[in-house]
């Protein structure tokens, strides 16, 4: 895999002091999708911003396609489209004269059929003589995409596609993510749904005060770091949990014939072969027993819990 | 240089004056007919002749520069500003753009916006004043000058700005009494001679007597000074641009 973003050292200090972020090196490769995961105010805004150039960073280099994001801002930025998180969109104008201005504004000669295909593939092409005021949501949304789809990049930053869209909405919106990928197009997006990342990532990054705290393939990250749960359904329901198996630290489950076991997967001895043994000897029987992957918001919790000083 | 950037810019500023019909020119073109039928036809047809122009046709000038100074601070103020406040620069700031190139877009469709409405008002007022214009080229140059240097100064007004009152601010307080004062109503000799010492150092002034000048081919200022006070006026804005682009002071942190 070539990466198609280079970040090396990056770090954003803004004149009030604020370490906004924090050397992070990141590289990331063409024809995926990358989920960046954080808490609000974790950075992922604002290292979105310095590689699309709406900051400066106070040090470390960023390269798109090759192209220094400074030095050679024009052939950097001519491969990126960017969605920003807030709905910014110009009212009073029209759905398609607003994406003809972002093509005009990357330097793109005028191409009506592609525009067309644009709006067509985002719903919107019934709509390019409304004023965006007269939009709902959902739809100034897919404007924007549409608007940094218009200048056809290679690069797709999508900052928090699916804040405040409807499940529905949603669902299409990761339809239409999975069809740019098809396309080949490199897309980042930030997001505070884990589902969300779970669901299109092909890696994840976990972002937190500014630092990185690790990029990882999505299956890698669930299976490593993903602790695990046995669910052990009982013969009949026991009120004590026995003194024998307190080690264990098992855990009540919704009904009394119910007891959950978590371990990790990733150590060697999971326990699970004894704790059946001193079950059986304290005079528990098993009858149904169910394992269960813990999501990618238990590891995002625990990796932000982790990185705390 | 990204033309085709500059172009979308600017032609979408100018459509939007276009959508905006009303606003953008019947407006002004509508308050200057009222100042020619108070002052040039009510009250100036009372006014003796000044410098051998009647009152009416002197005050074309001065109506001309005044409308052209607002228009062009107000128009690329709120171009700026605008995008800004509803956040759309984002779009502006990540293209493959150049300040400089944005600042042509803008500045551009702004000036052009004044000259336009300056046009219509100097062919509305042959309507109702005997008009001359004795050096059409330095009209010409007068009128374009002051309408980038104005607009330059509405661009950084834009900028700078962090309200809605704060763009209304410097238009109200600075460029209307400057106008007013500048002799846009009469010539400055017409003043006592502390005032009319003071009002050497109105830089509107010169701007409107070089602009009177190209007229009638009298002003109360030899006419070098006035281009010298544009240009400089123009310098000015332009180094001030300059600083913003080197520092992206208040657009890019």
């Amino acid at each position: 895999m070539t990466s198609i973003i280079s970040i090396n050292g990056l770090g954003k200090s803004y004149a009030g002091g604020m370490r906004a972020l924090d050397d992070v090196s990141l590289e990331i490769e063409k024809g995926e999708i990358l989920a960046l995961l954080g808490p609000n105010g974790a950075g992922k805004t604002t290292l979105i911003s310095a590689i699309c150039g709406l900051i400066t960073p106070t040090e470390g280099t960023i390269s798109v396609g090759g192209h220094d994001t400074i030095r050679s801002f024009r052939a950097a930025r001519n491969l990126i489209g960017l969605v920003p998180q807030e709905i910014t969109i110009e009212p009073f104008e029209t759905v398609l004269n607003t994406v003809r201005l972002s093509r005009g504004l990357f330097g793109k000669p005028r191409n009506e059929a592609y525009l067309e295909q644009v709006l067509k593939d985002l719903s919107l092409w019934d709509k390019k003589d409304t004023p965006c005021m007269a939009l709902s949501g959902g739809m100034k949304r897919r404007v924007l995409i549409a608007k940094a789809l218009s200048h056809e990049p290679q690069v797709l930053f999508l900052d928090e596609p699916t804040a405040g869209v409807d499940v529905s909405l949603r669902r299409d919106m990761w339809e239409m993510v999975g069809r740019l990928r098809e396309s080949g197009v490199t897309i980042i997006l930030t997001t505070h749904y884990i589902e969300e990342a779970e669901e299109m990532a092909d890696r994840i990054g976990v972002i937190n005060k500014g630092k990185l705290l690790l990029v990882e393939d999505k299956d890698k990250l669930m299976t490593q770091l993903g602790r695990k749960q046995l669910i052990l359904s009982l013969q009949s329901p026991v009120k004590d949990i026995p003194e024998a198996l307190s080690e264990y630290k098992l855990q009540r489950g919704k009904t009394d014939d119910v007891l959950q076991y978590d371990y990790d997967a990733r150590s060697e001895r999971t326990g699970i072969t004894r704790l059946v043994a001193d079950m059986a000897a304290a005079g528990l029987s098993v009858r149904d027993v169910e394992s269960r992957q813990s999501s990618l918001e238990d590891v995002f919790l625990t990796l932000v819990e982790e990185g705390q000083p | 240089m990204n033309f085709r950037a500059i172009w979308a810019i600017y032609a979408y500023e100018m459509a939007r004056t276009f959508r905006t019909l009303a606003q953008s020119v019947i407006s002004p073109v509508l308050s200057t007919v009222l100042y020619f039928v108070v002052f040039g036809t009510a009250i100036g047809s009372r006014i003796e002749d000044v410098e051998g122009v009647t009152y009416g046709a002197f005050i074309v000038p001065g109506l001309i520069m005044l409308t052209l100074l607002q228009q062009a601070v107000a128009n690329a103020s709120f171009g700026i500003y605008f995008p800004k406040f509803i956040g759309t620069i984002y779009e502006v700031l990540t293209a493959p753009l150049s300040f400089i190139e944005i600042v042509i877009g803008y500045v551009g469709a702004a000036a052009t916006k004044a000259v336009m409405i300056a046009v219509i008002i100097l062919i509305t007022s042959a309507f109702f004043v005997d008009l001359q214009i004795q050096h059409p080229v330095w009209m010409i140059g007068f009128l374009l000058l002051t309408a980038i240097s104005f607009s330059l100064l509405g661009f950084i007004i834009g900028i700078w700005a962090s309200n809605f009152e704060q763009l209304q601010l410097v238009p109200l307080l600075l460029i209307t009494p400057l106008v007013f004062l500048g002799g846009a109503f009469y010539t400055a000799s017409m003043l006592p001679p502390f005032w009319e010492t003071l009002t050497r150092f109105n830089p509107v002034l010169y701007l409107i007597s070089g602009f009177r000048w190209s007229f009638y081919g009298v002003a109360d200022m030899p006419v070098g000074w006035s281009l010298a006070a544009v240009l400089f006026f123009l310098a000015l804005c332009l180094g001030f641009v300059w600083w913003i682009f080197r520092t992206g002071w208040r657009i890019r942190q």
